[in-house]
Parts: C-alpha cells; structure tokens; sequence
C-alpha cells in the first residue's frame, strides 16, 4: 500500500525533471546496455557454433597425427622453449591403411564410419563452374565412401560412387540440384555424363557428373540467396591425387561411433591403441583424439568466460552509474529537507522515509534498466545480424539485469534515504 | 467540555547550541496547561520563544529540560517512534507556511497522514473528500497545490490536519502569510472545529484581534509567560447575529 504510494510519488518526481532523471539514468542505462548486448551477442554465437558442431555430428571423434606435446621429457629440464628443430612429418609417421584396418577391426562395435575428406576448394577460395556468362559457387571435395555415405545426401538422379569410382580415382563428381538449376536449366537427368569444369583460383579440374542431390541449406549460412554456394564431391582418391598429397598413409579422420559408445572414454582408448600399439618408439609424433562433445564443451566455456569477463568490465559501469543515482538521491533529499520535516509532522516514522526514499532510488534504477535492456537487445541483435547469424537474445540475462538494477537501487539508496530518515523533525522542518 | 488536562507542560527549558561556545537558552522553565476542549493562543514579540514552544508541544523538539505529558503520554519518556505514532494520532499542525506537498493534489495531501496511519485506500479517499468539503475545498482536490492561492492553501492544509481526527490542532500564525479577509475565513474553521466538534486548539497569532478572539491569551515574553488574560470571543454564532 505504502509502496504504491510511493511508487507513483517518485515517478511523479521523476517526470518532473525528466532530463536531470535522464542524466541519472544514463551510467545504468549503458551499463545494463552493454552487458545484455554482450550477453545476446554471446549467446547467439554459442548457439551458432553448437548448432554448426551439431551439424558436424555431434558423435563425431577427430583423430590426427601431431607432434608430441614436450611436457612428458622437458618439463623437468625447465624451459626448453623454442629447443631445436623438430623432425618433419615423414611417411612413417603417419597412419597407414593397415593401422586404420586393424584398429577399425578392433573397435568394430564402436565405429560405424571413418571419414576421409580431402578439400580442393573451400568456400574461402571461391572456386566456380561457368557455363556461357553464368556461373555456380561451389566448395570442391574428396570424400571416401563412409564420409560420402554420412552426408546421407538425397539423390535426384544418377548415382553416388562406386567401387571403381574410388580404387581408379575416376574423375566422376556428384552435384547439386542448385547448380543444374542454374547451369542446366534444371535439367537433372540429361545432366549426368556430361563434363563440368571447375575453376579454382587459376586452376581448372574437370570432372564427369554421376548423380545430382538435393541441396540442403545450412542451419547457419551468410543469409539465403538464390545462388549459395554449394558442394561437388569427388571420390577421395582423385582428390588426393589432384592436390598432390603424396602421402602415403592419413594425417586426420573423423570417427562417427555408434550411439552406445561414450564418445569421452572412447577418445582415449583410440589414443592409447595407437601410441601403444604403433607410436611408443616414434619420438617426434603421436595419436591424438578429442570427441566433439568435449570439445564443445571447452568451446562454450571458452565463450562463457570471454563473455563474464567483458560483462564485468561493463559492470563496472553499473557501479559508476549507480553513484550517479546516490549523489541525485542526496541532492534531492536535501531540496527536499521541508517536505521530510512534513512527513514526519504528519507522522510518518523513520522506516516510511526510508522506504520512500529507496523505492525513488530503485525505481530510477529500474527505469534505467528496463531502458538498457531494450537498447542492449537492439544493439546486441544489430551486431549478431550484422555478422549474419541468427539472434538469441538471454532471457536468462535479462532477468538478472532487471534484478541486478533493482539491487543497485537499494544499495545506492540506502546511504542517501536512510540520511533522510534520520533527520530531526524539526530541523528539516526549519530547513530553508 | 471535559476538565480532563490535554496538555501539561512543567518547568519547560529549551537551549539551543548546547555545549559550544554559543549556547543560549529560550525558554526558561515555562509551565503551561490546557484543558482538552480549550481554544488557546499564544502571543508576544518576534523571538521570544513562540514558535520554538510550539515545536516541544508539537513532539517535534524535545525540551532541554522540563516534564510534559500530553494527552496522558509522557513525552520525555517516548522513543522517536512513538513520536511518530503520537504526532500522527493525536496532533493536527498548520503551518504559517502551509507545507502542502508540491506535486501531489490537494486530495492526496489530505490523505497522507491516514497513508501513515495505515488506513485503507478507499476509507481515507472518502474521508478526505469529507475534509475538503468541511473545508470548502472540495471543487478544487485534485489540483496540486502550486495550483492553489494561499487560503485555498491553508483551507486545504487544515483539512489535513483534521484528518485522523486529533485531540489537538496546534496551528503557528495561520493567517501570518494572508490578507485579513482571508485570515478571517481560516479563523471562522477553527471556530468551527472548536465549537461543533470540540476540538482543542492551540494558536500562535501576532494579531491581537485574532487572539481576543480565543479563550485564553498568553503571552511569552523572552522565553517566560508573563501574564494570561481571557478573550472576548463570545462564539461564532453571536457574531453572525450582530
Ligand atoms: N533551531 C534553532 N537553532 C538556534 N536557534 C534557534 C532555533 N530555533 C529558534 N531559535 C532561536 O530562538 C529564539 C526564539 O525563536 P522562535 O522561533 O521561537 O521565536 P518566535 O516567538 O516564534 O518568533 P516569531 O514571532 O518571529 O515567529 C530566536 O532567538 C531564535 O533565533
Ligand atoms: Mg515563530
């Protein structure tokens, strides 16, 4: 009841002096501002990455060859950076296809794919396919049958690859339905045998078109168009050969493991049978093996700690802002001094002056973070779809905010309002 | 009207500066009495302790020394707020200068000692709207009081002391800051409060026509009453006969 009262008395100040309340509110406003914008943008980079990994499938294991980390031998030497030269990767390092058949072998209730890929042209090398003055953006890549089998691609016509396509390395691809869109007049079936010519940066590749699949968009694409950039794939073996990868065995896979498997547990087992098994006298490489689970972990706790570490500078601001709100309060207690000494006349005891007072405080502070909020969320969403991604705003983030300004309200007031109620009646009365 | 004591003021002193180079004492043991139901002023030069009288019978000011009891409380005894509770029960001020609360309407003003009082929004609503009509305010309520002339000020701010009904209306020169015909109107209230519902009043007045018009006059000379004498008033409705 009192509260109320005391809420419509201290908006009634408030529009009062709109630009003093303002000026007051402005530290809370951009404090609040900056940290729900950092949240937002956070938060949608969170779910942009999470849904790309799950994209990825989220089952998947990476398995690489890299050089072995120095902690095991040096560390007690002390520092041994920079120490000398390290061995390049040879032949001998890397996996080889019997490694890859008897460790398949071994875990065969664990693996359900091994993926190879071998990339031509990402979508960073803007590779092309021209027909007369038009052209299609593609990606161009190798991929072994599992990795083919796992894009789980729904054919329009023609086929995927076949044993031969792989063991010869024939030059066969498999497109898109956008590009035959674009390039053959959507013509799906008299497509397949014909020639296409890949253009990627000064280089051409030629290849003959198999099979057509229905494009997918990506969950998270640089806005839709009318000409995405879509996939070609070759068989991997005629990927390695075009980019010269002359190795003889391979640097990195992925794994997608069958759903019973602990994908954690799993990773260090697939380290352990190779370093044991093959590596244990390879002194400059080794296995490893991180499951994508742990690492989007460790992504998201990598942006949950960029994002703390940027709300707090913001709120720092908060802090600035809410002395901003306890120097007005006092101003306006001691313009006010008369008007207490009435109250208290008329009866009102130390603890309705307090309430007043704070309620004033914490309603210009809740104004001030209602108006951050809105301003936060506009900026945050502005810069996420500034960077092309979708925006998901924290409505965790703003529940605190709303909260965390009501309590800069009380703690900022309260010096100032409990002042206020420690006057003498008469002294505020004689005020003048 | 009762024989019962309203207010009991004993050996009353009142320093100011107390323990600095500065101090001096106002009031030098002032003993002063009224019965409940008595209208009673207060007269004598500009600093002579009025006002400052005023605020201890108030409960605004505690004396420096001295015993008070009003209404049967034993103020030098009670704790901040039980002041509180005291001055909002059972006293009713009116300021010289009004002291309306700016931006909120005359309506409100009048309702905010019942808000303290913890009474219900629609109680205290109708029963100001009642004082403002006592008063003849009520066509003006909802105007703030930047909106209002003086009298209308003073009609309003005695509405408001009237509102949880009182045992004592203390009132510090009511008509200082008005002209006489306005003066008169704020007098004819009080006459009214204290003859149709009984109310004790106590009164600071510089004009000796105003104080003649009360029961009892007393007159505060350098901090002591020097002397009482009994007004000529013969109540409101003689004078409306005349
Ligand atoms: N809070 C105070 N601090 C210091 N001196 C005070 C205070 N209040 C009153 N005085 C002093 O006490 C004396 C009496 O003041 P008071 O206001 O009671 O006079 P008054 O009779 O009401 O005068 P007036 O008729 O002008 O209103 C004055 O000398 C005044 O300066
Ligand atoms: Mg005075």
């Amino acid at each position: 009841m009192l509260i109320t009262e005391n809420i419509l008395v201290a908006l009634a100040g408030l529009k009062a002096n709109i630009m003093r309340s303002l000026l007051t509110m402005l530290g809370i406003i951009i404090g609040i501002a900056s940290v729900i914008a950092i949240m937002t943008v956070g938060n949608s980079i969170t779910i942009m990455v999470n849904q790309t990994m799950q994209d990825l499938g989220a089952n998947n294991l990476q398995m690489g060859v890299m050089q072995k980390s120095q902690n095991n031998e040096s560390s007690d030497t002390g520092m041994n950076y920079g120490e000398g030269y390290v061995r390049e990767l040879e032949d001998s390092d890397l996996i080889s296809q019997e490694m890859l058949d008897d460790f398949t072998t071994e875990y065969k209730d664990n693996i359900q794919y091994v993926l190879l890929t071998q990339d031509i042209a990402t979508r960073w090398d803007n590779a092309k396919v021209s027909k007369g003055n038009t052209s299609a953006n593609v990606n161009l890549q190798g991929l072994n049958a599992d990795a083919l089998k796992f894009k789980n691609l729904k054919m329009i016509s023609g086929r995927q690859f076949i044993g031969h396509d792989y063991k010869e390395a024939k030059r066969t691809c498999v497109v898109s339905d956008k590009l035959v869109d674009r390039l053959f007049d959507g013509e799906y079936d008299s497509v397949i045998g014909k020639e296409i010519e890949v253009t990627v940066s000064g280089n051409y590749y030629k290849y003959y078109v198999v099979g057509v699949y229905e494009y997918v968009q990506e969950s998270f694409s640089f806005g839709a168009s009318d000409n995405p950039t879509t996939d070609i794939y070759v068989p991997y073996e005629t990927a390695r050969i075009q980019t010269h990868n002359q190795n003889k065995g391979i640097q990195y896979c992925d794994l997608v493991t069958t759903i019973d498997t602990n994908n954690d547990e799993f990773a260090t087992q697939v380290r352990d049978f190779f370093n044991i098994k093959y590596y244990s006298r390879n002194d400059t490489y080794e296995v490893v093996c991180i499951s994508m689970t742990s690492m989007m972990d460790s992504m998201n706790s990598m942006i949950s700690m960029i994002q703390l570490a940027l709300s707090v500078i913001a709120a720092i601001s908060l802090v600035v802002g809410g002395i901003g709100v306890m120097n007005i309060m006092l101003v306006s207690i001691t313009e006010r001094t008369k008007e207490i000494g009435t109250r208290k006349a008329l009866g009102a005891t130390n603890g309705s002056i307090r309430l007043q007072f704070i309620t004033e405080s914490v309603v210009i502070c809740l104004i001030g973070g209602i108006i951050g909020i809105l301003a936060g969320v506009g900026l945050g969403t502005l810069a996420v779809k500034f960077m092309g991604y979708e925006a998901a705003v924290s409505v965790q983030s703003i529940v605190i905010a709303v909260g965390f300004s009501m309590a800069i309200g009380v703690f900022f007031g309260y010096y100032p309002a409990n002042k206020a109620a420690k006057l003498n009646p008469i002294d505020a009365l004689r005020y003048e | 009207m009762g024989d019962n004591t309203m207010l009991d003021l004993r050996n009353i002193h009142k320093s100011f500066f107390i323990g600095t180079p500065n101090e001096f004492e106002v009031l030098h043991g002032v003993n002063f009495h009224v019965k409940e139901g008595e209208f009673v002023s207060i007269v004598g030069q500009s600093g002579s302790g009025k006002s400052t009288l005023m605020n201890i019978i108030g409960a605004l000011d505690r004396p420096t020394a001295g015993e008070y009891t009003l209404d049967g409380v034993d103020i030098e005894k009670a704790k901040d707020h039980e002041l509180s509770i005291l001055r909002n029960k059972k006293i009713g001020f009116v300021f010289q200068t009004y002291n309306l609360i700016a931006r909120t309407t005359a309506l409100k003003n009048v309702e905010l000692p019942m808000m303290y009082a913890g009474m219900s929004k629609g109680e205290r609503a109708d029963r100001a709207k009642m004082l403002l009509e006592e008063v003849g305010m009520k066509d003006r309520m909802h105007h703030k009081p930047d909106e209002l002339s003086g009298g209308q000020k003073q009609r309003v701010a005695i509405a408001r002391a009237m509102a949880n009904d009182p045992a004592i209306i203390l009132a510090d020169e009511p008509t200082g800051a008005l002209d006489s015909a306005t003066g008169r109107l704020i007098m004819d209230i009080f006459h009214k409060l204290h003859e149709e519902q009984g109310k004790t009043i106590v009164l600071i007045t510089h004009s000796p026509e105003l104080s003649q018009e009360t029961q009892r006059i007393i007159t505060l000379k350098d901090g002591t009453i020097m002397g009482e004498s009994t007004g000529t008033w013969q109540g409101l409705k003689v004078k409306e006969d005349a």
